[in-house]
């Protein structure tokens, strides 16, 4: 069959940003000269994987690069973090989704939680570029957590790292530094927001009484990335909107986010099953002495020998 | 090989049926539910053909199959001829063998029916596709040398593989864009394994590989590329648009947003193209349907397809619920005879009104209304009306809304100079299938409205034979 050479993507760099947190850089010419900040690829890693969204953190056009910025969680992100440059992704495709709404709104707050820093970053580039005052906010769970700190300081005007034990930038969440923020009186026109789902909640709940716009990035289980499915479904404003096709980006302070979370749950049981499964083969396969496995599990017939 | 037999000895021949997987056995399974004619069933059928002069059966068929000639050749015993000469009109024969709605079609024209069966001649043309594909020796059309002209053909489902099919034969050079990871739209995500066996779809699209279509996966043309860059950047003298079904249309009642509520979209991309019957082995999960109820909400072939799988995924009721009454299924009655053999429960007359959810959000039951029969509607159908206090909860697990489906916005969006009806369906002339923008056609679900496999592949045909004369004469 004459399959052109879209069938495999190349992982061209790859390296930990932090512990589970891997930066990849792979091969995509076609969606690295189209992308927009904001936007996502839908990812498969092998012939018998799941399709998964990822935001596109940056690209290259001259190389023909996009950069994923990816934590590994379930079995598919861990696989994601398990390859290295040299390796290769089996599908990507995109950029999908709408580019974020990028205009000159006077001072904006851009706010990272976790790995959403790597997907916030590419907005707050485009957003200082047309010239707004970039106030952003990084929030980790811990010092080594932190993640593009560097990056975000050079496309911001100003910049604060929080962490919810202390170990690094000042102790706190996200919320409460905006919050001190807005209650100094710092003039602030819109915010962005994109972290896990109860931060977005909670910085939509700090900005409602202060009437500041606000924009969350969305990301709930697709599986075709373009319309198709209709699994995306999220609730803005009791209305249905698909993410893939109408969002990713919405205003934050008609979101439903406790349906987003509920919907995010959904195969929870599964999600952890083929994780053991994944984790306990990884274990075996990984390991320098390997030995029988019927051994593990039933110590009762013995040691055999392994010549 | 075999004389053909005097005309009155021919309608004595009762219509052979076609050999099918019991039924308990096959709703636990995703084998291939119709086992297709052997070589003496195939020959005993068509015998039964009476050659009309004028076959009516010729003129049912969307992309004129010549159907007496292929009759005759089985006849003869001239299995891979008869290949060929489908192929001159049906560059997917195994695919519309298995899935065409004969009966309101070639079979439906047929002058046997009138007073006996007609002919079988999906069993037929099944029989002689697999009998090309099992030898290993399709009768590929040689393609005309090469015109220099190149054509892009937006999505691979039937109305763009038949029309890719049609183009490479007239020289051109024809490059097919899916936006996922494989080759075959919905004959792929949509139509189930048991119906139609992905290696059927996937050994036909490797014919027209060798026949020299190029394929792209992971290509979503409106984003990825655009119309205009397909024809301004890249060279391509002529778009062909056929996206096919879009956007999954929901019922907009309470609780459709709870876990376990699916399009039908949805559950069966994740059961066929990403293979969720097979846990073990593929990543890609769906909501457990053993032994648990799931309802399929729609009466259409889309309802049959997402009821039966549920059954497959080992529910313990499966249901169908429709609004109007048996008569008015959109479905083929072989589905629907199919889907009741193997124990699916049909609730007709029915409509949901609300899903209801626990704590966690997880769907456990509908509150169904009962329905009745008023005047007709627009469609022509009687219109269901509901009766006042009848309803009542139904407990369920997993729904599935498989009640239609919208236009895709992706290629429109980003194509402003092609125009597009109100419900977001492109504007196509019904004779050329050509669009308001020049150089591009449109044809299939994205200007139908959902329909057929075959329908789709009609206008594919039709889009080809006004491409050729575009690239010919380049008068638009």
């Amino acid at each position: 069959m004459n399959q052109l050479a879209t069938s495999m993507f190349s992982i061209v760099e790859a390296w930990f940003l932090a512990p589970d947190i891997k930066l990849l850089k792979i091969q995509a010419p076609l969606i690295a000269r189209k992308r927009k900040a904001g936007q996502f690829v839908i990812v498969r890693v092998h012939e018998h994987g799941e399709r998964i969204p990822l935001t596109i953190a940056d690209a290259d056009p001259g190389l023909g690069t996009i950069t994923i910025i990816v934590q590994g969680i379930g079995k598919t992100t861990r696989q994601v973090n398990l390859l290295n440059a040299g390796d290769a992704l089996l599908d990507v495709v995109g950029p999908l989704g709408n580019p974020s709404d990028i205009r000159l709104f006077g001072s904006v707050a851009v706010i990272g939680g976790g790995v959403g820093t790597a997907i916030a970053y590419p907005t707050a580039v485009a957003l200082k570029e047309v010239g707004n005052f970039v106030i952003s906010i990084v929030g980790a769970r811990s010092k080594e957590l932190v993640i593009m700190e560097e990056e975000m300081r050079a496309t911001s005007d100003e910049l604060f790292v929080v962490t919810d034990d202390g170990s690094y930038g000042r102790q706190g969440l996200v919320t409460d530094m905006l919050r001190e923020l807005i209650e100094a009186g710092r003039s602030i026109d819109h915010v962005l927001a994109i972290g896990p789902i109860p931060m977005m909640q909670a910085v939509a709940e700090v900005t409602r009484p202060h009437k500041i716009a606000t924009t969350v990035s969305l990301n709930p289980i697709m599986v075709d990335g373009t319309g198709m499915c209709g699994g995306c479904r999220v609730l803005v404003g009791n209305e249905s909107r698909f993410a893939c096709v109408e969002g990713p980006e919405f205003n934050a302070h008609a979101v439903d986010f406790r349906m987003l979370a509920q919907r995010n749950r959904l195969y929870r049981s599964q999600e952890q099953a083929a994780l053991k499964k994944f984790e306990n083969w990884l274990q075996y396969a990984l390991d320098p002495t390997p030995c029988c496995q019927l051994e593990k599990e039933h110590p009762e017939i013995g040691p055999r020998s392994h010549t | 090989m075999a004389e053909r037999l005097p005309p009155k000895e021919r309608t004595k021949i009762p219509r052979q049926a076609m050999p099918e997987r019991d039924a308990l056995e096959r709703a636990h399974n995703f084998c291939e539910v119709n086992s297709g004619f052997d070589l003496a069933l195939a020959e005993k059928e068509a015998q039964r053909c009476l050659a009309c002069a004028d076959p009516k059966c010729v003129h049912g068929c969307p992309v004129g199959v010549k159907v007496r000639e292929v009759v005759d050749l089985v006849i003869e015993g001239e299995y891979l001829k008869a290949a060929a000469k489908l192929r001159e009109d049906n560059v997917l024969p195994a695919v519309t063998g298995r899935v065409c709605p004969q009966e309101t079609q070639c079979e439906g024209a047929c002058i046997l029916g009138k007073r006996f069966a007609p002919l079988a001649i999906g069993h037929i043309e099944r029989f002689v596709a697999d009998y090309e594909r099992q030898t290993g020796e399709a009768g590929l059309p040689t393609p005309a040398p090469p015109t220099g002209k190149k054509v892009a053909i937006v999505g691979s489902g039937p109305a763009g593989l038949s029309c890719a099919g049609d183009l490479i034969l007239k020289g051109h050079h024809v490059t097919v864009f899916e936006a996922l990871h494989e080759i075959g739209g919905v004959l792929l995500y949509g139509i189930p394994e048991f119906r139609l066996p992905k290696d059927i779809v996937q050994t036909e699209v490797a014919n027209l590989g060798r026949m020299g279509v190029e394929f792209q996966t992971n290509v979503v043309i409106g984003k990825t590329i655009t119309v205009d860059e397909l024809l301004n950047e890249m060279g391509y003298d002529a778009v062909f648009v056929a996206t096919g079904a879009g956007l999954p249309k929901f019922m907009n009642i309470p609780g459709e947003h709870l876990g376990g509520v699916y399009s039908a979209n949805e559950f069966l991309t994740r059961v066929n193209l990403m293979k969720a019957y097979d846990a073990d082995h593929y990543d890609s999960p769906v909501y457990s349907c053993a032994n648990r109820n799931v309802a399929i909400i729609g009466g259409g072939n889309t309802a049959m397809d997402g009821v039966r799988s549920a059954l497959r995924l080992g529910a313990k009721n499966a249901y169908i619920i429709y609004r109007r009454s048996e008569a008015e299924m959109p479905a083929r009655v072989e589905e629907v005879h199919h889907a009741k053999d193997e124990g699916v429960q049909f609730m007709t007359l029915h409509n949901p009104v609300e899903f209801i959810g626990n704590d966690e959000g997880f769907l456990t039951g509908m509150r169904l209304q009962k329905m009745e029969l008023g005047a007709p509607d627009d469609s022509g159908r009687r219109r269901p009306v509901p009766m006042p206090g009848s309803e009542f909860l139904l407990p369920i697990d997993v729904a599935v809304i498989a009640i239609g489906t919208g236009a895709n916005p992706l290629v429109q969006s980003t194509t402003p100079d092609m125009q597009t009806n109100k419900w977001g369906y492109i504007v196509a002339d019904e004779a050329t299938l050509r669009t308001t923008k020049r150089g591009v056609f449109a044809g299939g679900d994205i200007v139908s409205g959902s329909a057929t496999v075959i329908l789709a592949m009609g206008a594919g045909r039709t889009a080809a034979r006004s491409i050729h004369e575009f690239l010919n004469t380049g008068v638009w």
